[in-house]
Formats: C-alpha cells, sequence, structure tokens
C-alpha cells in the first residue's frame, strides 16, 4: 500500500492510549508488526512535553502518526496539528475534529476546512471521518489522498455497522486508500473489513483494553492479514443453493 | 549510617524499615516540610490492589495485599471495602472490570443502597471489594515521619544530602533514565449534605473517577492519567471530567464546594511497577507511580532485606529487579 509516497507492507495502525503499561504498548507494538503508530497531543502533552513516553515510542522504530484527538475546532485541530509537526518532525498528521464530546462523532464540515487549511500548509491529512461518500469526495478535493471512515463509534467496539457503506466507498474510490478507523472490536472484525477490500485497519482501544493486549495485537495482526489475503484471492460469491464440489454425472443412482 | 535523599513515600517507608533492622539513618529532603515536596499529597491514599489489578500487573496484588496492616500501625487506616459502581449506560464497563479483578461480591440496588445509603436508587449493580481500605495521605506521611523518628531515625528537611547517598529516594527527580513523569490531577471537595463512607470507583470508558472520603464532609476525587512533564495547574478539560464525575455519582456535589486543586507528577518505569535499581554505590527506589501506599511498605521491606540480608524477615514478597 502507497500512501503520500510512503510504501507501507503491514496494514495496521495502532493506537498507543489506554494501555495498562508503555512496557505493554512496546510488547503490543512488536507482536503486531505494525510499521506506524499513532499518538495523541492534545491529551497527553497538557503544554509540558510527554519526553518519556514518546522516547519509549520512537524506540519502538515504529513510525508516529500524530493525531489531533480531542479537538472540537478547526483553529485547535490546526494549532494541534502544527505543534505535532513542530514534536515529531513529521507532516503526516491524522485529523480529528470531533463534532460531540460524548459520540466522538466526526464533525465532517470542520473535518473538510482543517484538512484544506493543513493540505496547503503542506501537510499529509489522514483524516479520520463517516462513511458519507460526498464527504470523502470533498476531502480528496480538499488535498487528502488517504481517507479513514469509521467502522463504528470510537472505542465501541461493536466492528462494522454497516458494511454496505464500505463496501459503497471501496467502489466509489478505487484508487484511493481507505484505513478503518475506529470501531474494530474483535480480530472477526478486522478480517471483515479487509475481505470489502480496506486496504488498513487503525485500531487502539480493542487492543489496549483487552486482557492481554499483546496477544490481541498479534491476533488482529493475523486477522488483517487473513482478510487482506482473502480479498486479494478474490472470494466466491454467496449463493443460495448448494453447490456440489465432485461431479453428480456418473455415480451410481439407486432406483 | 544509612543516608537516604527524599522524605516522601519511598523514602520514610524505607527510612522506618531499616531502622527496624537495626540502622542508623538520615533522611535529607530539599522542602521544608514533610510532605510538601512528595507527589503523595495528591494521592488517594488507597489501599485497593484488587481493584488496580484491572490494569496492572499481578505484583499490585503480591506486594500490596499486606499494606493496609503494615500501615495500621502507624496511622488511622479505613478499612470499608471499595464500592465499584458505572452509570446504566456503561454497564460493559462493570462486566469487564469484573471479569480482570478477582477479591469482590457483586451487589445489587439493594445492597448499594444498604452500603451507601446516600446511593440509593441510583446505581443498579456494582461490584464491592470488602477488604480494601483508604487512609489520609497528608496525615499518613506525617504519622510516617514520626514513627521513623520514634524508632531513631533523623529527618533534616531544607537540605540536600551532603555527600555520599546510600538511597536515592527521589522520585521523579532521580536521575534514571527509564523513569518517566506520569501526570495527576486532583481535587478536594466538601459537601456538607453527602455521607458517603468508603472508597467510590465510577467506571467510564474515558474518564474513571476514584472518590475517598477524608471525614468532615471532605472527599478527594481523582485521579487522571497522562503522560506528560507538565507541572501546571489542573486543566479545565481535566477538571470538568473529575467533578462530572463526581456529579454522576450523586448530583448533590453539585453544591459541594471545590476546596483545593492538585497536580503532580508521579514516577513511573516502563512496566508502571516499583523496583530497587543499582547505580554505582547508590541504591534507588523509585517508580510507585499511582501505587505509593499501596506498595511503598513491601518495597521498604526489600530496602531493608538489601541492606541487611540476614537480619530481617521477609514480610513481603518480592521484588528486586537490580
Amino acid at each position: 500500500m502507497r500512501i503520500y509516497d510512503t510504501d507501507i507492507s503491514v496494514p495496521m495502525f495502532l493506537g498507543t492510549a489506554q494501555y495498562p503499561s508503555p512496557a505493554i504498548l512496546q510488547q503490543a507494538i512488536r507482536a503486531s508488526g505494525c510499521e506506524v503508530v499513532t499518538v495523541s497531543l492534545r491529551r497527553e502533552t497538557s503544554d509540558g512535553t510527554g519526553a518519556g513516553f514518546w522516547d519509549m515510542l520512537r524506540e519502538t522504530g515504529a513510525r508516529i502518526l500524530p493525531n489531533t484527538a480531542g479537538c472540537h475546532s478547526v483553529q485547535e485541530a490546526v494549532t494541534t496539528a502544527h505543534m505535532a509537526r513542530e514534536l515529531f518532525a513529521t507532516d503526516w498528521i491524522k485529523l480529528e475534529v470531533i463534532g460531540h464530546a460524548d459520540t466522538l462523532q466526526p464533525d465532517v464540515f470542520a473535518l473538510v476546512e482543517a484538512a484544506r487549511i493543513l493540505t496547503a500548509d503542506g501537510f499529509k491529512v489522514f483524516p479520520y471521518t463517516t462513511d458519507d461518500l460526498i464527504v470523502g469526495e470533498k476531502l480528496l478535493e480538499a488535498g487528502c489522498q488517504v481517507l479513514m471512515p469509521w467502522g463504528a463509534p470510537i472505542g465501541s467496539g461493536q466492528g462494522l455497522r454497516t458494511p454496505d457503506a464500505l463496501r459503497a466507498m471501496r467502489a466509489h474510490f478505487p484508487g484511493v486508500p481507505l484505513i478503518v478507523d475506529a470501531g474494530i472490536g474483535r480480530p472477526s472484525d478486522a478480517a471483515q473489513a479487509m475481505e470489502l477490500g480496506m486496504d488498513a485497519i487503525l485500531l487502539n482501544t480493542a487492543v489496549a483494553k483487552a486482557g492481554d493486549p499483546a496477544g490481541m495485537a498479534r491476533a488482529m495482526a493475523l486477522a488483517i492479514e487473513a482478510g487482506r489475503m482473502g480479498f486479494a484471492a478474490d472470494p466466491i460469491d454467496r449463493r443460495d443453493m448448494a453447490v456440489p464440489s465432485t461431479p453428480v454425472l456418473g455415480l451410481a443412482e439407486l432406483l | 549510617m544509612i543516608t537516604i535523599a527524599g522524605a516522601g513515600l519511598a523514602g520514610l517507608t524505607s527510612a522506618l524499615e531499616l531502622a527496624r533492622a537495626g540502622a542508623e539513618v538520615r533522611v535529607y529532603d530539599t522542602c521544608p516540610e514533610i510532605g510538601e515536596g512528595s507527589v503523595s499529597r495528591f494521592a488517594g491514599g488507597m489501599l485497593a490492589p484488587w481493584c488496580e489489578r484491572e490494569n496492572a500487573e499481578e505484583e499490585v496484588i503480591t506486594l500490596g495485599a499486606r499494606a493496609a496492616d503494615w500501615w495500621a500501625d502507624i496511622t488511622p487506616v479505613t478499612r470499608r471495602g471499595t464500592l465499584v459502581i458505572a452509570p446504566a449506560r456503561d454497564a460493559a464497563e462493570l462486566t469487564r472490570f469484573a471479569r480482570r479483578t478477582s477479591g469482590y461480591r457483586e451487589v445489587d440496588a439493594a445492597d448499594i443502597g444498604s452500603l451507601e445509603p446516600a446511593l440509593a436508587g441510583r446505581f443498579s449493580r456494582g461490584l464491592f471489594f470488602e477488604a480494601e481500605a483508604h487512609l489520609d495521605p497528608r496525615r499518613a506521611l506525617r504519622d510516617l515521619a514520626g514513627a521513623a523518628q520514634a524508632q531513631g531515625v533523623e529527618i533534616i528537611l531544607g537540605a540536600k544530602a551532603p555527600g555520599h547517598i546510600d538511597l536515592d529516594c527521589t522520585g521523579i527527580q532521580a536521575p534514571l533514565s527509564d523513569l518517566r513523569p506520569v501526570r495527576g490531577e486532583m481535587a478536594m471537595l466538601h459537601s456538607a449534605e453527602i455521607t458517603i463512607s468508603r472508597t467510590i470507583r465510577l467506571l467510564h470508558p474515558r474518564i474513571p473517577l476514584y472518590l475517598v472520603p477524608r471525614g468532615g464532609g471532605l472527599y478527594m476525587i481523582g485521579g487522571t492519567m497522562i503522560e506528560s512533564s507538565s507541572e501546571r495547574a489542573v486543566t479545565l478539560r481535566s477538571l470538568s471530567e473529575l467533578l462530572g464525575a463526581a456529579f454522576t455519582i450523586h448530583p448533590g456535589f453539585a453544591e459541594a464546594s471545590v476546596m483545593e486543586t492538585g497536580a503532580g507528577l508521579r514516577p513511573a518505569f516502563p512496566d508502571n511497577l516499583p523496583r530497587l535499581h543499582q547505580s554505582g554505590d547508590t541504591i534507588h527506589l523509585n517508580g510507585l507511580y499511582r501505587h505509593g501506599f499501596l506498595l511503598a511498605p513491601a518495597m521498604a521491606t526489600q530496602v531493608a532485606k538489601h541492606f541487611f540480608p540476614e537480619r530481617t524477615n521477609a514480610n513481603h514478597s518480592e521484588r528486586t529487579n537490580a
């Protein structure tokens, strides 16, 4: 998968919040084999620095995708993105503009506006969005080269609430990398998303809050790989009737 | 003579255990008052190993199970257990918490009402960790200093340790490369109308809160966990989350006075567990993280054992990683 001129071979991005300890987070990153981790700036800096924690993240060798989690307005998100660019020396930014503190649903209007401002400023924006096709189009017009539709509300672990909408998104944006961000609860959810032709999965809560985060990270990585291979291998279509896999003709039929 | 730098929880519990083992101990702290420089002044003071296990390694139980007995010799310990509750819409959090912990019994609305009459009718389900306890951190630290002095420990405040330091207990100030700060924020409420007698934990997917009664209508609420080295005053976001959660426990807290807010930096190693660490001729006890009152006694026993391998009885399970 190629995103913004960068080749990414492992289709899994891991969020870094809510783990029992940084040591367990490091184990989870290693177990998943993922190359990209996201980190929340808004929450973890609180105007000092999260240096100790960030150093540990850098040690994993994973590429850091800072995010604007917790931002509720265009201005807040843009300011946070600028801070992130300075702190992590990266022009990648996972753009979240939250519309409601309780549902954590993205404010897609503010999202498109912030994406426009940030891409004009040289950022490579990874927008956390809904599965709405028109919003997706506007984000691409704004300069985004990747879309991150939700599977379900953040942290809910519901899996894919609207697989048909994601399928439509795949069909509507054939060449655009699509990363399902939010809502994955179990490995089967991740596999399902990949079987729909998504390019990657971004996960956090499902791994961080699992009883064994490293074990779940590995399970997710395997499921994502299985789903990806399954999609690439062109699965058969569903049928209403049984289809015998061996020829019927020539078998002795007892009258 | 054993010289200790830092008269916080780690330093004073170690001083006491070393003195009990027969050592002459001198503790230095740069702050002029006991507890002033210690992050433990913002602690909940919960002795709650079974609840903490939800998000920590098994060591919090093996090292922390006897903490309440240890403290009871030194300072008043309130042994009324912990009541864990969740708003109806977050019932899944309660199920998850129950799956990850032990040492509780499930309680229903009637049980909750008889445990804490102020909460009657407000929550339909909860978990009661009967063996857990809490103490008042500021009083406990003063009492601990008194107990150490009674045992012959010399505490020198307002001064840096001159010369060689045998045991460094300076928390986040210590020069240890894998130690990191985890910011915590708290508030102190006063309510004349609400009487809650035990620690309450309110589960919420984003904002888990604990409320610890301090007596006389005072309640400590905490505590955020933020990967940050900032010592600035509590943020509006954190404070509104804490206060909102207190309001969820009981709407009557809307009329409570906010007596104090605070923010401090907990020292933590990557696995969020404390350990002894040898650096040249100096031993470090650090990384107590959010488990200071719970784990300091067991760690202090290990310190004494380190200095006097023969003379100390192993009162606690071990965790050494020098």
